[in-house]
């Protein structure tokens, strides 16, 4: 067996396996307001991060997504209760004062607020926010800057002006404060007194007009510092087609871009027209990429391959999405409440599928570089049974295979 | 391998010619050293090479350049990219990707190479430019001088012929600008490339050309030969050049171990004679204080318990490899970073960024020195007054991004001395200046001590430091690890020693100018 085929050899999953896991869990979110299987959806997603995620940049914004998921749910509540109607239920919990509003505009601001909305507005709010888990995980173990450098050549420009975006908007930010830092060394200096509020609050605005110029000649220098430099380094090489042929490649490529958007939300509405639309724009798209993929000369370092743990990994978050919508087109029920209040049934079916997207902790490989909790008491059992004279070497040994 | 025939460039809207008439040619496996003034052409030169000017720049070009026998009026830089590799001055806005292997790969992928020989080339270059234990690191989280070797690597891979390299070493540190310069060198040498590059500091690259080319800039011709021949006619040159000129030495030394040989008589001549210990005439009371201070970002502490007293009349030199905390020092000395813990007593401070054009908003000249009163609440005219005195006749009219670097410090620091602080800071204000840009730098410091100001200036310029320091203090890993006289400190120091220095020892002399005075 070829060590990449193993699911024991340390290496790098293929981003675009990440996101079509994780893209399954959330088309099985998408699915259901069902609060037993969402939850279980954010919890598969924690667990797979915690357990395969490196020690990137990137791996960090499981955090952030997972914030934003619950700043979701706050937000759909505190929404719902103030402008909840009579109509979602009649268990009052509690009367807010009620804003007059003029007949006729439909909602109400204010007034009762009633268990029912609340309920609904947490188990929307899940919703959403399983499908931020979703998205968070991808990011933080397959990010979308790897996943970029996948862009089929034909979009190889759009991907290209993708990654200087996600270079240059964080310089902007440093650039940003490194200005606003230097130019409080300039009027008032650092380290003088206070001055009087009113004359540093007319400062304050004068100096934030003046700070926008430095930033903006600076980004403006280094775009075309970047420009010049992609150019000496071959960048637009291409072995030389046509303007016809590259328009067609255009042509297609959208057209199948826009069945495939239009059909992946037929599907995930259930609309009779998202598969065929699905099938036709992947069809233009592929054939698109195809014919444009011929005329760059461009070559890729190191791709990751595409082996037998990333196919696992797909079949798990495709699993997920399939039993979902299996269970969604057969028992209904399962999958949106009659009522808010009635207590949420288990749709096992559903929920297994889920457990399934739990495979990845294991089936995908181990990130190269980081030993596992097992590793490091084996190296402090060693260290034990050691001298002290041995002990440092151990030590070092110990600290390396944990970094 | 390279040939320029009466190539000018005038660009667009200019007057004069940025360069006119060069005529040049560098065979192959040479090391050309373009020096010049700041404005005097040699980036505009450099770019020529890989036809950035004028398929990039605009402009025009009259004449004829041939690199490798592809004339750049027919090639494009990108049909050029596999035979020069150019490296810009900012190595961090040329990159493209995001990490150090993805990054040595990007030229190689343009190219359309197959990934067996991409493979292997990332991996020799790796090695090459000592990158491999950096292989998978983000290029943000790099210090200076490895993403100057990432950059030169990243030319590096597509395996160019010729090298062209503008002031690769003008950000680093002294050991990182040897390794940079020690691997061209080895590129040179090995490998049979030809290497073009322009730099400011002679000292550190002198030794190493094999040709130098001099742009003496107003329209004067270029001046092209062995590094002797040009160093014995030109106004400029390294301490070692400066000092053999003094001792006349002939052939000119270029070197510290050239120079070494022939300064026995030298040393002989000086006897007994007591080189001058650098310190401060009149110190004054102290301008500023830290005790115990302690700074940071995130879980890294950076400043690690510092104690540092500076008075004024001194110049204190802050040096340390990069990354080793000096300008968080000077940073939380000027209140812009607060530290995490200790105390910073400090009057008024003054402070001249690393980047100093972060400073500078307005249109032209005028308006910024005219907003720098307002903002300090001066009559007007006295931020032009200081500009006047520290550089005479900038154009009030021009825009201050069109300023030399040389220009765009002495306003900036025309502004910030305005306030009139009481200490100076000044973060690596060497960066991209000439020679004589230096000289009037080195004199403006001395006169500010004189006025009773102090200055802490964090620099990488071991000849600045040994013109014009009181005090070096010597920052590693955030802890002070040596204070004292410039003579103390640095002499000894093989990173830090200046090159005259290197030449006298076991005399301590630090400048040519101290030996002449005791000549």
């Amino acid at each position: 067996m070829r060590p990449q085929h193993r699911i024991t050899h340390p290496r790098v999953l293929h981003p675009g396996a990440w996101w079509l896991w994780a893209l399954g869990l959330a088309a099985a979110a998408s699915r259901t307001t069902n609060p037993v299987p969402l939850l279980l959806i954010v919890l598969v997603t924690w667990f797979v991060v915690t357990a395969r995620r490196d020690d990137s940049p990137w791996a960090a914004s499981y955090a952030m997504f997972f914030r934003l998921a619950l700043l979701v749910i706050a937000v759909h509540v505190v929404f719902q209760a103030l402008l909840s109607s009579q109509t979602q239920g009649l268990t009052v919990l509690f009367t807010l004062p009620e804003i007059p509003l003029p007949a006729g505009v439909g909602i109400k601001l204010g007034g009762e607020v009633t268990l029912e909305a609340v309920l609904n507005a947490v188990y929307y709010g899940l919703q959403l926010a399983a499908i931020f888990c979703c998205i968070g995980a991808a990011n933080a173990l397959g990010s979308a800057r790897r996943l970029l450098r996948y862009m089929p050549a034909a979009l190889y420009e759009t991907g290209i002006a993708a990654v200087i975006a996600l270079t240059f908007a964080p310089q902007l930010v440093s650039d940003a404060s490194r200005v606003r830092s230097a130019a409080r060394l300039r009027g008032g200096q650092a380290g003088a007194g206070p001055a009087p509020w009113g004359r540093r609050t007319v400062r304050g605005v004068r100096r934030f007009g003046r700070l926008a110029m430095p930033v903006v000649e600076g980004a403006l220098e280094r775009s075309v510092e970047l420009a010049a430099a992609m150019d000496s380094r071959g960048y637009g090489r291409t072995t030389g087609q046509s303007v016809p042929a590259r328009r067609l490649t255009s042509a297609l490529v959208l057209l199948g871009s826009f069945g495939l958007l239009v059909g992946v939300y037929g599907l995930l509405t259930a609309n009779r027209f998202g598969v065929p639309l699905l099938v036709v724009g992947a069809l233009l798209g592929v054939v698109g990429l195809r014919v444009g993929g011929r005329r760059t000369g461009r070559t890729r370092y190191r791709p990751d391959p595409w082996a037998l743990p990333e196919l696992l990994v797909v079949a798990s978050g495709v699993s997920a999405a399939a039993l979902m919508f299996w269970t969604a087109s057969h028992s209904p029920e399962l999958v949106s409440l009659a009522s808010p209040t009635q207590s949420p049934p288990v749709p096992l079916l559903a929920c297994a599928g889920i457990l399934v997207g739990l495979l990845p902790a294991v089936v995908a490989p181990p990130v190269p570089g980081t030993a596992s909790a097992a590793d490091r008491r084996r190296v402090q059992r060693a260290d034990a049974q050691r001298t002290d004279g041995q002990r440092t070497d151990v030590e070092r040994t110990g600290e390396v295979a944990t970094r | 391998m390279i040939r320029l025939d009466h190539v000018s460039v005038t660009y667009a809207g200019a007057d004069a010619p940025a360069i006119s008439d060069v005529d040049l040619h560098v065979p192959e496996g040479e090391l050309v050293l373009v020096m010049g003034s700041t404005g005097s052409g040699k980036t505009t030169l450099l770019r020529t090479l890989n036809g950035l000017v004028p398929h990039f720049s605009g402009g025009t070009l009259r004449g004829r350049v041939r690199v490798d026998g592809r004339d750049t009026a027919t090639h494009h830089p990108r049909d050029l990219a596999d035979v020069v590799g150019f490296v810009g001055q900012d190595p961090i806005s040329g990159f493209v990707t995001d990490n150090v292997e993805d990054e040595l790969a990007y030229g190689m992928e343009s190219l359309g190479l197959p990934a067996a020989t991409m493979r292997k080339r990332v991996e020799e270059t790796l090695d090459l430019m000592g990158l491999a234990d950096l292989r998978g690191r983000p290029l943000a989280h790099l210090s200076g001088g490895q993403q100057q070797r990432v950059a030169i690597g990243s030319v590096l891979t597509t395996h160019p012929r010729v090298l062209v390299l503008d002031e690769p070493t003008s950000a680093l540190d002294p050991l990182a600008a040897e390794d940079v310069l020690s691997a061209l060198h080895r590129l040179v040498h090995d490998l049979g490339l030809t290497v073009v590059l322009a730099e400011h500091r002679l000292e550190r690259v002198v030794q190493h050309a094999d040709r130098i080319v001099w742009l003496p800039g107003g329209g004067a011709a270029v001046v092209d030969g062995t590094p002797a021949d040009v160093l014995a006619r030109t106004p400029i040159g390294p301490p070692v050049v400066e000092l053999g000129r003094l001792a006349g030495w002939s052939p000119l030394p270029l070197t510290v171990r050239d120079a070494r040989r022939s300064s026995a008589t030298l040393r002989a001549r000086l006897g007994s004679a007591v080189p001058p210990e650098h310190l401060s005439p009149a110190l004054g009371e102290p301008v500023a204080t830290a005790v115990h201070l302690v700074a940071g970002y995130g879980r890294s502490v950076v400043v690690d318990g510092v104690d540092l007293t500076v008075r004024a009349g001194e110049v204190v030199a802050l040096m340390g490899r990069n990354g080793a905390g000096k300008s968080t020092l000077l940073r939380t000395l000027a209140g812009l970073h607060r530290a995490r813990s200790g105390r910073v007593q400090a009057g008024s401070v003054g402070m001249v960024p690393q980047v100093p054009a972060d400073l500078l908003y307005a249109a032209s000249v005028a308006d910024e020195c005219a907003t720098s009163d307002r903002d300090a609440d001066l009559p007007p005219g006295r931020t032009r007054a200081l500009l006047d005195r520290l550089a005479p006749g900038i154009d009030p009219e021009m825009h201050p991004r069109d300023l030399s670097e040389g220009q765009k410090l002495t306003l900036v620091l025309a502004i910030v001395l305005a306030a009139a602080p009481r200490l100076l800071l000044l973060d690596e204000p060497t960066r991209g200046l000439d020679y004589a840009a230096k000289r009037r730098l080195v004199t403006v410091l001395r006169e500010l001590t004189a006025d009773g100001h102090g200055v802490v200036l964090a620099t990488h310029d071991v000849e600045m430091v040994a013109e014009v320091a009181t005090r070096v203090v010597v920052l590693a890993d955030g802890q002070v690890v040596a204070d004292g006289s410039a003579g103390e400190v640095v002499v000894s120091s093989p990173a830090f020693a200046p090159q005259v220095a290197k030449i006298m020892a076991p005399q301590a002399w630090l400048t040519a100018r101290d030996v002449a005075a005791a000549l």
